[in-house]
C-alpha cells in the first residue's frame, strides 16, 4: 500500500459528466419527526452515476436519521425513496438490499462469531438469487468462496479470512462491512463512517478503494473524517437540523457562508 | 480430529454402550433408561436448532412434544379400536405403523410451529419466551378439556406400535430405531450448520441488520428453522409416547418445555451433541438423585444454578474448550 | 331482575376478581423487566410462598391480617435474598441464562416447600368478616370476599400509581427504564434500588397468592399457571407498563372467566348438550391465547408497549 500521506491525497474527482446523469439514488421531500424533534425537514438527496456524495453535519444533525430511511430501518413520515427512478419507500431493508442498495454501519453490524471469510460469503449468499439451501456445504470451495475472497483480497483483508470477526480491530471490521457490501454488486453504496478507527495508512488505502469504486456504484458517504471527504467527494451535502443547508462541490461548500456558520465554524 | 467430534463419538458410544451391555447383563429396565434418554435428546436436538442457532428462546416446545405424542396417541387408539378417525369429510383410519405416525407427528408439528412461529416471530426477545410459554399452555389447557381422547386422564395404547421387520417390543430392538434416528437428526443438524440456511440462520442471530443489508429476510429464515425445530421435537413426543404407551396433557406442561430447555444448556447451547450429553445426566440424576431423596428437584435445581453462573458453555464447553470458529 | 342478567353480573365481578389478582402477579413481573431487564419465572414461586406463609400463619395465629402481614413479609424477604444471592447476576447476561436460572429456582422453591409441608395442600379460611355475600345495586347476591379483593386490587393499584408518578423511588424507577447509567450518574444507589424494585413485587405477588389463597387450595405448583398467564398479560398490555399490565389483566380475567361460561352456553344453541360442553369448554381454554394473538397480529409491542 502506499505511504501514510492521507493529507496530500488527490484523487481525481469525477465531476465532469455531472449533470448529465439520472439519479442512481434519490430522495423526495423527506421528513420524520421524533416527538418535537425535526430529525429530516424536506429531504431532496441525489446520488448520481460515478460520483461520491458526501453527507456531512455536526453530531446530531440527523445524518443517522437520514440513513436509516434510505437503507429501509426507519419509516418516513412522508416524502419517497427512489432507486433508479424505482420507488422503494415501502420496501424493507431486506428488500432494498436485494433491489440494489450496499450499505455499510457506523457500529459495525457483522456476524462477530464467524470468521471473516463467512461473513463475506454471507453477502455472495445474498446477492444470489433463488433461496437458501439447506444441504449444500457452503463453505467448500466454489464460486461463491472465491467471489468472498476477492471482496476481502479488495478491501485488503485476504489475509485476516480465516480469523474470527471478532478478533479482528475495529477499522478491519469496516473494511470487512465494505467487502460485504462489495460482494452484493450493489447500484448504490451507502456508506456511514467508513473511515471511523482507521488509522493514518488504513484511511489512506481506503481512500484508493472508494476512489475507485465510484466507477461501478456511486457512493453516498456520511463521513466525519474531513481530509477523507476533501479528497473524495465530488459533491457534498451539509445537514444541520435535519435540513440540507447547501450542496454543492467541494468548492462550493468551502466557500459557503451558511456552511462556515453552522459547521465548519463549529469545528474550529 | 476435533477434540469436540472426539468427545461426541464417545457420548454416543457410551449411549449405544450402555444398553447393550445391559442386554447381556438381563437388566431391561437399563435399556429403558438409555432409551429415554435418547428420545429426549432427540427432542432436545429440535429446540438446540432454534435455541442454538437461531437464538431464539422457545420455551414452548412441549407443545411440539405433545402433539407429536397425541399424534401417536389419537392413531394408535383409532387403530386399537378399529374406528376411522372423521375430521369433517375426511376419514381416517388409525394406525400402528412407527413410520406413519412418525410422519404424522412430524407434519402436526410442522403446521403448529408454522403458526406458532409466524405469530411469535413478530416479537423478540423475553416476548417470544412468554409467547411460546403461553402457547405450550394453550395446548395443555386444551387437551385437558377435550374429553374425546381421555382429558385429564390420558389415553393408553396397550401394545407398542410396530416396525416394518421389527419386534419392537424387545426393549433393544425399540432402542435402535430410536438410537438410528437420533443419529439421522443429529447429522441432519450437523449438515445443516454448514449450508447456506446454516450460515443465514446463525448470521440472524448474531446480527439480525447484517442479514438483511446483504437481503436476506431474517424472519423466514427463522420461521424455517422454527418449523423444522418442531418436526424434530414432534417426532421425539411420538417416539415418548410409544416408549410409555400413554399419552396424557403432561407432556404439555412448561416443566416439559423447561426440561427440554434444561438438556440443551446443562449440555451446552449451539453444541451439537450438548442436548445428548445434556438428556444422558438428566436420567442419570433422575436415577441417581431419585433414589436417594423424593425431592431431588432440590439438587437438580442447585446444580442448574451453577452451570448457569460457573460454567457457561456448558459440559461439552467444559470438556471441549471454546468453540472455534467452524465453517 | 332476570336470571342470565344476575348470571352475568356475577360472572363479570369474577372475571373483574381473577384480572385483579393477575394484575398484581403482573405489575411485580413487568416492574422487574422494564427497570432491571429480567425475566423471572420464579416469580410464581413468591406467589406460592405468600400463600403458604398466610396459611401456616393463619393456622398458627388464627388472624387473617397477621396471615397477610406474613405473607407480604415472607414474598419480600424471599425476593430480596433471591434478587441478592443470584439475580443481580444475571441482569447483564441473556435471556437464555435468566430463563434458566430462575426455572432452576423453581425447582428448588418448589420441591422445598413440598419437603416442609408435604404433598397435600392446605386450607386459609376465609376471614369471618368477610365471609358470605353482600345484596349489590340491582338485587344482586355477590361474595363479599371477592368483592374485597377487587376493593384491595384496586387500593394497591391506586397505591403503585402514586409511588411510581408521585415518589422520588418512582421518579428513580422511571429513570432507571430509560437509562441505567443515568441514574448511576445521578449518585442512586443502583443495587439498592434494584433490590427494592424487587422485593416490592415480590410482596406483591405474595398479596396475590395469600389473598386467592382464601379461595382456592394452597399447594406446591400453584404459582406456575398464574405466572403464564401473567405472561399472557404482559405481553397483552405491552413490557414495561404498569397501565398495560392492568388493562391487560382485566381482558385476561374477563375473557377467561366469561369464555368458559358463555361459550358452552353459546355451542348448546346448535349442538347436543355433551358436545356442546365439550367443544365450549375445550375453546374457552383457549380463548385468552387467541385474544393474545389477535393482539399481536395488530400490535406486536402490545396494547400499551413502545413502538418500534
Amino acid at each position: 500500500m502506499s505511504e501514510p500521506q492521507a493529507s496530500t491525497h488527490t484523487i481525481p474527482p469525477s465531476n465532469t459528466r455531472l449533470n448529465s446523469y439520472a439519479p442512481v439514488l434519490n430522495t423526495v421531500e423527506v421528513c420524520k419527526r421524533f416527538g418535537n424533534l425535526q430529525a429530516s425537514v424536506n429531504i431532496n438527496l441525489e446520488l448520481r452515476a460515478g460520483e461520491i456524495h458526501a453527507l456531512i453535519g455536526p453530531n446530531g444533525a440527523g445524518k443517522s436519521t437520514l440513513i436509516k430511511q434510505i437503507a429501509g430501518g426507519l419509516k418516513p413520515d412522508s416524502g419517497q425513496i427512489f432507486l433508479n427512478g424505482v420507488d422503494v419507500t415501502r420496501l424493507g431493508t431486506a428488500a432494498r438490499a436485494k433491489a440494489g442498495l450496499g450499505r455499510t454501519f457506523q457500529v459495525s453490524a457483522l456476524a462477530m462469531e464467524d470468521t471473516v471469510l463467512q461473513n463475506a460469503v454471507l453477502g455472495c449468499l445474498g446477492a444470489q438469487s433463488g433461496s437458501l439451501r439447506l444441504f449444500d456445504s457452503i463453505m467448500r470451495p466454489g464460486a461463491l468462496r472465491t467471489q468472498a475472497n476477492e471482496a476481502l483480497e479488495r478491501v485488503g483483508l485476504a489475509e485476516h479470512a480465516h480469523k474470527r470477526t471478532s478478533e479482528i480491530s475495529h477499522g478491519q471490521r469496516r473494511q470487512l462491512e465494505i467487502a460485504v457490501a462489495l460482494t452484493l454488486h450493489p447500484k448504490a453504496f451507502v456508506m456511514d463512517e467508513p473511515m471511523a478507527g482507521l488509522g493514518v495508512q488504513g484511511s489512506s488505502a481506503l481512500i484508493d478503494l472508494l476512489g475507485g469504486l465510484r466507477h461501478e456504484a456511486p457512493i453516498l458517504l456520511v463521513e466525519h473524517d474531513m481530509d477523507a471527504v476533501f479528497a473524495l467527494a465530488d459533491r457534498i451535502s451539509v445537514l444541520v437540523y435535519g435540513e440540507i443547508i447547501a450542496s454543492g462541490t467541494v468548492d462550493e461548500i468551502r466557500q459557503d457562508a451558511a456552511v462556515k456558520r453552522a459547521y465548519l465554524g463549529d469545528e474550529q | 480430529m476435533k477434540r469436540e467430534s472426539l468427545i461426541n463419538l464417545i457420548l454416543l458410544g457410551l449411549l449405544v454402550g450402555f444398553p447393550v451391555w445391559a442386554m447381556f447383563s438381563d437388566e431391561p429396565f437399563f435399556i429403558t433408561l438409555a432409551t429415554k434418554a435418547a428420545i429426549l435428546a432427540i427432542a432436545g436436538v429440535g429446540l438446540n436448532l432454534v435455541i442454538g442457532q437461531g437464538g431464539l428462546v422457545s420455551f414452548g416446545h412441549a407443545s411440539f412434544f405433545g402433539l407429536g405424542g397425541y399424534s401417536m396417541g389419537i392413531l394408535a387408539s383409532h387403530a386399537q379400536t378399529y374406528e376411522p378417525l372423521v375430521l369433517g369429510p375426511l376419514v381416517i383410519d388409525g394406525s400402528q405403523s412407527m413410520p406413519i405416525i412418525w410422519l404424522v407427528a412430524m407434519g402436526v408439528s410442522a403446521v403448529a410451529a408454522l403458526l406458532i412461529g409466524a405469530l411469535s416471530l413478530r416479537t423478540s426477545g423475553v416476548y417470544f419466551i412468554m409467547i411460546t410459554l403461553a402457547f405450550g399452555q394453550m395446548f395443555y389447557y386444551f387437551t385437558i378439556s377435550w374429553s374425546a381422547y381421555g382429558g385429564e386422564d390420558g389415553l393408553s395404547i396397550y401394545v407398542r406400535n410396530t416396525f416394518p421387520g421389527l419386534n419392537t417390543l424387545d426393549p433393544i430392538q425399540f432402542f435402535m430405531i430410536v438410537f438410528v434416528l437420533l443419529l439421522l437428526v443429529l447429522g441432519f443438524c450437523a449438515r445443516l450448520r454448514g449450508s447456506s440456511f446454516g450460515l443465514a440462520l446463525n448470521a440472524a442471530r448474531q446480527s439480525s441488520e447484517r442479514v438483511k443489508t446483504v437481503g436476506i429476510e431474517p424472519f423466514r429464515i427463522q420461521l424455517a428453522a422454527f418449523v423444522l425445530s418442531g418436526m424434530i421435537t414432534g417426532l421425539a413426543g411420538a417416539l415418548f409416547a410409544d416408549l410409555n404407551r400413554f399419552v396424557s396433557p403432561s407432556m404439555f406442561s412448561w416443566q416439559i418445555s423447561g426440561e427440554i430447555m434444561v438438556f440443551v444448556i446443562m449440555g451446552g447451547v449451539a453444541r451439537l451433541c450438548g442436548p445428548v450429553v445434556g438428556a444422558m445426566l438428566f436420567i442419570v440424576l433422575e436415577h441417581v438423585l431419585g433414589g436417594l431423596s423424593e425431592f431431588w428437584h432440590i439438587y437438580l435445581g442447585f446444580l442448574l444454578l451453577l452451570i448457569v453462573l460457573f460454567a457457561r458453555g456448558g459440559i461439552v464447553g467444559l470438556l471441549a474448550g471454546r468453540e472455534k470458529a467452524h465453517e | 331482575m332476570t336470571m342470565t342478567t344476575a348470571l352475568l353480573a356475577e360472572q363479570v365481578l369474577n372475571g373483574i376478581q381473577f384480572g385483579i389478582m393477575l394484575f398484581l402477579m403482573a405489575a411485580g413481573l413487568t416492574l422487574v423487566f422494564g427497570v432491571m431487564g429480567l425475566i423471572n419465572l420464579a416469580h410464581g414461586s413468591l406467589f406460592m410462598i405468600g400463600a403458604f406463609a398466610a396459611a401456616a400463619v393463619a393456622g398458627a395465629t388464627g388472624s387473617f391480617a397477621i396471615a397477610l402481614v406474613a405473607a407480604l413479609a415472607a414474598a419480600a424477604a424471599a425476593g430480596a435474598l433471591m434478587e441478592i444471592l443470584v439475580l443481580r447476576r444475571l441482569y447483564t447476561r441473556d435471556h437464555l441464562d435468566q430463563v434458566l436460572a430462575t426455572f432452576a429456582l423453581i425447582l428448588i422453591f418448589s420441591e422445598g416447600t413440598r419437603a416442609v409441608f408435604g404433598s397435600f395442600p392446605l386450607f386459609l379460611n376465609i376471614p369471618d368478616a368477610l365471609s358470605g355475600t353482600i345484596i349489590l345495586p340491582g338485587g344482586i347476591q355477590y361474595s363479599l370476599y371477592r368483592l374485597s379483593l377487587i376493593g384491595i386490587g384496586l387500593l394497591v393499584a391506586f397505591g403503585l400509581y402514586l409511588l411510581i408518578t408521585k415518589t422520588r423511588l418512582g421518579i428513580q424507577v422511571r429513570a432507571g427504564e430509560n437509562d441505567r447509567e443515568m441514574i448511576a450518574a445521578l449518585g442512586v444507589d443502583i443495587s439498592k434500588l434494584y433490590t427494592i424494585v424487587f422485593a416490592l413485587g415480590a410482596a406483591l405477588a405474595g398479596l396475590a397468592g395469600a389473598l386467592v389463597g382464601a379461595i382456592q387450595s394452597v399447594q406446591v405448583g400453584m404459582g406456575e399457571p398464574v405466572l403464564i398467564l401473567a405472561f399472557v398479560v404482559i405481553v397483552i398490555g405491552g413490557i414495561g407498563s404498569i397501565k398495560g399490565a392492568f388493562v391487560g389483566s382485566i381482558l385476561v380475567g374477563l375473557t377467561d372467566t366469561l369464555g368458559g361460561i358463555f361459550l358452552p352456553m353459546f355451542f348448546d344453541v346448535f349442538m347436543d348438550k355433551s358436545a356442546a360442553a365439550s367443544a365450549g369448554s375445550a375453546l374457552a381454554s383457549m380463548s385468552i391465547y387467541i385474544l393474545m394473538a389477535v393482539v399481536l397480529i395488530v400490535r406486536p409491542s402490545g396494547l400499551f408497549g413502545a413502538r418500534t
